[in-house]
């Protein structure tokens, strides 16, 4: 493997992924470097997560939404004929089965119901593949918000479905046309456009980036599908913890998620980056979208624009976290190629009878290649977390298979 | 060793134009935009301006609207880096008034804000902007600014609550930049209701110049933010202009009508 650092056995360390440090740290990571503009909106969400955290009726509402409209808790399932060919007991946890096909409903039901209790009349995001936009739509239909969708319009066009499904559901879809018109573009625009509407908007942040709170936040909102795996783990797992636990990682939120339910085990943790924008990999330290963390940049200090062929993985940076559990050793980041994830989800189809999201076959394409080499040895225990349904990407996939 | 209170060149040739009666005027331009782009700094000297800012161009303007995103990719475009807008600007002909840097800090943390200030000091500039550092993240830049001799002015906003708006003011150097509405740069066709509100509670707490900016197009708006502020900063109204291939005498007089209106008031 190039570009990673060796294993260093995982520490059980208290306090990884607890809650931050003092203004938003993880390590020398994350802070608030958000217009000053937004800091005071910022600091509102702050205060309101914490509140709402704290707040047993807040903390019933989501659970209710969470089992009643997105269907969970989501299922482990043992890929059985795929871990038979691979020599390894891979077991993936169901985003997919998610009402809306992806684990950003987690994130995104938690925020709706944080943006309604602090009076919010209207959700902003951001999308790449679209199904942050489609989560976001939803929550915002069920709860009587409305929501403006930033995309960029390279994004529009591959993933058609999902803007019309996003329209279907009564957002504004607002084609982003700077850059390289895909996620960190769409990003870049919500954040402006947020700028002119805090009074009334809440900027529903769809991965473990921007400024404090969000990445904590937003990890916390998802640590659904790790704490449910880890007790589905304990439940069908002999030893009770899978030895490694995968997940894709655009931003990060179903990794970071995932994560923070075995950070306290031995499990060994990879992340899963697209070649293209392997932010966690490859990037160095900078500043974009209101946090300090790893970016993929030039000579220049310039951002480079990402690409790959998963619209969700389209990011040139990694949450900051994920820099911080990178440096730490507690997690290590891989990355897969286009032509890899695309096998893998071909793979996983014709065994498994299930069609993943380009991105979540990243973290799929990294198992299948490792599997019974020193990365992962032949019998291993492997969680994967499969995030999304590969509906959206039929159009793309119909190209190539 | 640098006194990290002190202010330095910017603050000081500010301070003096104001306490003369003078309404400030600090036109921007996006460094690298065009070939032999620092004749503008001396077509914006020529015309009255008191301070230039000088935009080091970033791939992802988070703050910044429409004119200047482009002008932003325009200049990258052409191959526009901090390096060599500083290299331009140390060879260029001193347009006799204070050089205010401005860029996101991305391109702060590329080198190192150490770095970073002792090439913006050897390039000539004076002061320094950066819209995406709040004054809570600022202690590493403004420590390194402090030891460079460079003023770094931190903006203020409508949103801004008072206690904090008086750290703003009290740790900004040069000016505080007041931002004149909830929104990105970019023209206006009025000014904001906010930017009288906003600048007469940042004047409570200090007599430090305050310079309004963001929207401000016109001379009528120049006039009516002079009532208010020590000054304007006048951004996107250059660099559409620029953009649509006005030249340097263009500019010119462009900003001799917004001097003259300065004057008036
Ligand atoms: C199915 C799916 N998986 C993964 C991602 C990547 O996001 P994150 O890294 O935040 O989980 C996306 C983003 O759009 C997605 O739609």
């Amino acid at each position: 493997m190039r570009d990673v650092p060796p294993w260093r056995e995982p520490v059980p360390a208290a306090g990884v992924m607890g809650e931050p440090r003092e203004r938003g740290r993880f390590g020398g990571y994350g802070g608030r470097y958000a217009p000053e503009s937004l800091v005071e909106a910022c600091r509102e969400v702050d205060e309101a997560f914490r509140e709402a955290r704290a707040d047993p009726g807040f903390r019933g509402a989501l659970a209710e939404l969470l089992a009643l409209h997105a269907g969970r808790p989501t299922p482990l399932t043992p890929a059985r004929r795929l871990s038979r060919e691979l020599g390894v007991r891979l077991y993936l946890k169901r985003e997919d089965l998610t009402h809306t096909g992806s684990h950003k409903i987690n994130n995104v039901l938690g925020q709706a119901l944080l943006a309604a209790r602090m009076g919010r009349r209207r959700l902003i995001a951001e999308t790449g593949a679209g199904q942050h936009g489609v989560a976001t739509a939803t929550a915002a239909a069920l709860l009587g918000l409305e929501a403006t969708v930033f995309m960029g319009e390279r994004d529009i066009e591959r993933q058609g479905l999902n803007v019309f499904r996003m329209r279907m559901l009564g957002a504004e879809v607002v084609p982003v046309t700077t850059g390289s018109r895909t996620l960190k573009d769409a990003t870049s625009e919500a954040m402006r456009h947020w700028v002119g509407a805090t009074v009334d908007s809440h900027y529903c942040v769809g991965s473990v980036i921007g400024p404090d709170p969000y990445p904590w936040m937003v990890r916390e909102f998802q640590r659904v599908i790790g704490d449910e795996a880890r007790g589905q783990c304990a439940a069908e797992l002999r030893t009770g913890v899978p030895d490694h636990v995968v997940a894709c990682v655009g931003g990060g939120s179903n990794a970071a998620g995932t994560f923070a339910g075995f950070a306290d085990t031995p499990a060994r943790l990879v992340g899963v980056e697209a070649e293209g924008g392997a932010g966690a990999a490859r990037g160095r330290l900078g500043v974009l979208h209101g946090c300090r963390s790893l970016f993929l940049q030039d000579d220049d200090g310039q951002i480079v624009e990402p690409h790959s062929i998963a619209a969700g993985l389209d990011y040139p940076g990694v949450g900051p976290e994920h820099a911080h559990l990178r440096d730490l050793g507690r997690a290590r980041y891989a990355t897969v190629t286009d032509e890899e994830a695309v096998g893998a989800a071909v793979r996983l189809a014709r065994t498994e009878g299930i069609v993943p999201a380009l991105e979540s076959a990243h973290a799929l394409a990294w198992v299948i290649r490792e599997a019974g080499g020193g990365e992962l040895p032949a019998g291993s225990t492997v969680l994967m977390t499969l995030s999304g349904r590969g509906d959206k990407d039929i159009s793309t996939l119909k190209e190539l298979v | 060793m640098t006194d990290i209170l002190a202010p330095g060149a910017v603050e000081r040739h500010l301070r003096a134009r104001r306490d003369t009666g003078r309404g400030l005027l600090m036109p921007y331009v996006t460094g690298g935009i065009a070939p032999g782009w620092t004749r503008y700094l001396e077509a914006f000297a020529e015309a009255g301006a008191d301070a230039i800012e000088v935009g080091l161009p970033f791939s992802d303007p988070t703050l910044d609207g429409a004119t200047i995103q482009q002008a932003s990719e325009t200049a990258l475009a052409r191959g526009a880096s901090t390096r060599r807008i500083l290299a331009d600007l140390a060879e260029g002909r001193d347009p006799g008034v204070p050089l205010v840097a401005s860029t996101y800090y991305n391109l702060v943390l590329h080198d190192g804000p150490e770095a970073f200030c002792a090439a913006l000091r050897r390039a000539g500039v004076g002061g320094l902007i950066v819209p995406d550092l709040p004054v809570h993240e600022a202690d590493e830049l403004a420590d390194a600014a402090a030891a460079a001799g460079i003023d770094l002015a931190l903006l203020a906003s409508p949103a801004t609550p008072q206690p904090r708006l008086a750290e703003i003011s009290r740790r900004s150097r040069g000016f505080v930049y007041a931002v004149s509405l909830m929104g990105t740069t970019g023209e206006r066709a009025a000014l904001a209701a906010s930017a009288a509100e906003l600048t007469a509670r940042i004047r409570r707490g200090t007599d430090r110049p305050v310079l309004l900016g963001f929207g401000i197009s016109t001379p009528d708006q120049a006039r009516e933010a002079r009532r208010h502020a020590d000054g304007v900063v006048v951004g996107a109204a250059v660099m559409r202009r620029v953009l649509d291939g006005a030249g340097p005498d263009d500019l010119r007089d462009f900003l001799a009508t917004l001097r003259q209106a300065l004057d008036q008031e």
